[in-house]
């Protein structure tokens, strides 16, 4: 891993061409992204200025048109969308129509919490995936290996809020051990390691929640690719060359096989957010996750977008240290010019 | 000492016991719950439920309502009337301070009143039969009206008319003004911290007006966006009241029986929520009055009040709640009689025609009442298709009268001239709109009726134009009334005085106290 580390070292002008480029492709992805997105919301039938008309229960033609103007919702599409993108390119994602605060302020508020969670269940699959499906390859066949199969399954089989549910009437209503909802204990005031301590006891059920669901598929893929990659020649070399088992599984077999969970793990950086909605739902987590669905529900169409932007913007990122990853675990590819 | 005596003794002791446990305790947090988390504080821009639930401690308005909806002072100490019924003259409290110790006075409540003109759609319409407002010194404020508005007493509620601080919004932009994030009003309670996403904090006014009051030091407003998680956080102690409408409604009968629990249905009789179904009297075999009719007999309210509402509401008889004023029972009545409506159908000559129902997207509760009339208006042979929408999707289409019944329910406040007209009198006919006339009903008897009785004097005149149109729109159902619905606080026992006003805890928590 170390001599990897290296090799991405050792050729930095290759590598920083390799993110510039992918950093300009991302440009046009999210462009392109934003363009269809933009188009896509508002095919939805339902106005915001009707839903916030509705809200303050208004009645009258005037509030409504008003509210069309003040939002420019009474332009015309491609003029809105020439502005939107202009904004864009300012680094302005607009102004929300129901919270009246600047779009980026109220993702701003919000994208801390979301990281905190997503990247600690991110982690928790990981790793959580990773050592057991080592595990099931190892002893694969045997009662263990069924056991970490029907384990992982019952997480991957059963909905994300249902399993919140549970955890919290076993947790929090039976037991009494961990807190139902929130970030922090409300009213707590708690500073310095005390509060961290309180955080981390709130995010331990919303992060086992949604790690767990994606921790099956990283555990039936390391299963998998482990098994495959056992049986190919150089680990049979290795095994000659007198190598322990230990050091077979770690160094070569793992190394190998962990290459389509890498490329699982880049797909799954979207897909972790769609379900921190829910789970963010159900746990009370102020992440953007809640406040996209808010914004959908209202037609938010600022807001909307700026969260697509920014969630797209991770993806392509994370996608982006995915390939980087690649060229970690396996020095082989190149980083293509 | 005789024994009479003695028992005189012990009952004086009694009652000054009982007296001295009533007395009012300071000090203590209540945790409630707001469900959704509101766009913001500023209740002179935003007005929705959860931000006048929050903001009505921080803001107030001149009056408040009784249960009964009779007004009583809140920045107004006292009020009169001239006799042509045309003058209005508030006197207003004096020694009132903003929460930044500047004082209150008349120069604000005109400022106000300029301001909700451009702001609040609701306060515009009820300040429409306002000639001009006065303020001949800093304590009295004059209202002249165009011509009597019968009740013009009743739109000075906080959500309805709040006061906002002049010295801090005059010569800005409303719309950006910092203030409406660490909003600043005259209430109990001031504006403390709002961590999006988690809660919102309020802390006690220390210079309240009232003396004494409020009783609270702070209120922590908790959001939780999962209704099963709400019921939670409350079975654990984390919360202690859930204002109405927080936890789905199959929820309330298990939380209502939680130790130290009380429940109450109080506190919405200003608001007064009738759900009805609008039906599309434009078009299809809805355009037949009998076809209507048959739809009131053939649905079953009171299994939806037993069954679906938990008992809880009262199956409303006409467009009036029972809790508004001019309220009548002497109507036609419609029992759940499925023979009836079949009949009715048949006059009609309906054949099965697809008939597009629209339920209402408020969650599990409204969808499962939904299911319940389906099943209804299918039994009496009626060909009903579900339309799934979302609330804004389901909003656009009453809006643009893209439906043949739909679900849902509308405010009252506390006066027929404000919240019941605009659903039948033909000038609120305006397509792409809500909560106006969309099911399209047009009566010349009616549209005359409702501009009479906003404008008649006195009360007794305007009763009996109001019972009149009761009448008269019961016999031609524009619209099918369902239930006058309850929206149930359930709260900690120890939580004293909550709901004191016909507003309930839309009105500010500046009465309640803990009993430790």
């Amino acid at each position: 891993m170390i001599l990897a580390a290296f090799n991405l070292i050792r050729s930095p002008s290759e590598m920083l061409s390799f993110v510039a480029q992918r950093v300009v492709k991302g440009v046009i992805v999210l462009l392109a992204i934003v363009v269809l997105n933009f188009f896509l919301i508002r095919l939805a039938p339902g106005d915001p200025a009707v839903v916030m008309a509705g809200e303050a229960g208004a009645t009258d033609q005037v509030f409504v048109k008003q509210l069309r103007e003040k939002f420019g919702l009474d332009k015309p599409l491609p003029e809105q969308l020439f502005i939107y993108v202009k904004g864009i390119a300012t680094l302005d994602l607009g102004f929300s129509f129901r919270q009246q605060a600047p779009v980026a302020k109220l993702i701003g508020e919000r994208l801390p919490a979301t990281l905190l969670l997503t990247l600690t269940a991110f982690a928790i699959s990981l790793a959580l995936g990773i050592l057991f499906g080592t595990f099931a390859a190892r002893f694969a066949g045997t009662f263990l290996d069924t056991g970490i199969t029907v384990f992982a399954l019952i997480f991957y089989a059963m909905p994300i809020f249902w399993v919140a549910l549970m955890g919290i009437l076993l947790f929090s209503v039976t037991f009494d051990w961990l807190p139902s909802f929130g970030y922090d204990t409300v009213g707590g005031n708690y500073t310095g390691l005390a509060h961290v301590i309180d955080v981390a006891k709130h995010l331990i059920m919303p992060a086992m929640t949604l790690g767990l669901f994606f921790m099956a598929t990283y555990t039936r893929m390391t299963r998998a690719s482990m098994l495959e990659v056992k049986r190919l020649d150089f680990v049979k070399t290795a095994r000659a060359k007198g190598l322990s088992d230990a050091v077979i599984q770690r160094r070569h077999v793992l190394r190998n096989a962990l290459l389509p969970v890498v490329t699982l793990a880049g797909v799954h950086s979207g897909t972790l957010i769609g379900g921190a909605v829910i789970t963010e739902t159900v746990f009370a987590w102020p992440g953007i996750g809640r406040l996209m669905y808010d914004a959908l529900l209202q037609r938010d169409y600022n807001l909307l977008l700026g969260v697509f932007v920014i969630c797209s913007a991770m993806v392509l990122i994370f996608n982006l240290i995915t390939d980087l990853v690649y060229r970690l675990v396996d020095p082989r590819i190149e980083f293509a010019s | 000492m005789s024994k009479r005596v003695l028992l005189g003794l012990l009952l004086a002791c009694g009652l000054t016991a009982s007296a001295l446990a009533q007395q009012p305790k300071t000090g203590g947090t209540i945790n409630a719950v707001i469900q959704p988390e509101p766009p913001g504080l500023m209740l002179a821009q935003i007005q929705n439920g959860p931000t006048q639930m929050v903001s009505g401690n921080i803001f107030e308005g001149l009056l408040r309502y009784s249960p009964k909806l009779e007004p009583q002072p809140e920045l107004a100490e006292s009020w009169s009337v001239s006799e042509d019924a045309k003058t209005y003259t508030f006197k207003l409290k004096k020694g009132v301070t903003w929460h930044d110790g500047k004082p209150f006075t008349a120069a604000d409540v005109l400022f106000s009143i300029e301001m909700l003109k451009q702001t609040h759609a609701r306060a515009r319409n009820n300040l429409a039969q306002v000639e001009k407002v006065e303020a001949p010194d800093d304590y009295t404020v004059v209202f002249t009206l165009k011509q009597p508005f019968g009740p013009f007493l009743g739109i000075f509620e906080v959500g309805s008319m709040p006061m906002v601080p002049k010295h801090l919004y005059e010569g800005t932009d409303w719309k950006t003004n910092p203030y409406n994030n660490a909003p600043v009003g005259t209430g109990p309670f001031m504006f403390k911290e709002w961590q999006k996403g988690s809660f919102i904090r309020l802390v006690k006014n220390p210079n309240y007006h009232e003396k004494g009051k409020p009783y609270l030091d702070e209120i922590y407003w908790q959001v939780i966006p999962d209704a099963a998680a709400r019921s939670v956080a409350y079975e654990t102690g984390k919360v202690d009241v859930l204002p109405g409408g927080s936890v789905e409604n199959f929820d309330v009968p298990r939380l209502s029986k939680l130790k130290d629990t009380c429940v109450t249905g109080a506190g919405w009789e200003f608001f007064s929520p009738l759900a009805w179904l609008w039906l599309n009297n434009r078009q299809g075999p809805l355009a037949d009055k009998r076809v209507r009719q048959a739809i009131m007999y053939a649905i079953d309210r009171d299994f939806a009040k037993d069954v679906i509402w938990n008992g809880l509401g009262k199956v409303a008889t006409g467009p009036s709640a029972s809790t508004i004023k001019f309220y009548t029972d002497d109507v036609k009545k419609y029992p759940y009689d499925p023979a009836k409506a079949k009949a009715l159908l048949k006059e009609a000559g309906y054949k099965g025609e697809k008939i597009r129902l629209l339920p209402l997207a408020y969650g599990e509760t409204w969808q499962r009442w939904g299911e319940a009339v389906k099943q209804n208006l299918q039994d009496v042979g009626m060909t009903i298709e579900t339309i799934a929408t979302d609330v804004a999707g389901g909003n656009q289409k009453i809006a643009e009268w893209d439906y043949d019944i739909a679900f849902t329910y509308l405010y009252q406040y506390g006066d027929p001239a404000l919240g019941v007209g605009r659903n039948y009198v033909s000038s609120a006919i305006a397509k792409g709109q809500m909560f106006n006339n969309v099911e399209g009903y047009s009566n010349p008897e009616i549209d005359k009726l409702f501009a009479d009785g906003a404008v008649a004097t006195p009360d007794s005149k305007r009763k009996e134009i109001y019972e009149k149109a009761q009448k008269i729109l019961v016999e031609d159902v524009p619209v099918a009334w369902m239930l006058e619905l309850q929206f149930p606080t359930i709260m900690r026992c120890k939580v004293k005085n909550l709901i004191t006003t016909g507003i309930g805890v839309n009105d500010g928590f500046k009465d309640a106290w803990l009993d430790k």
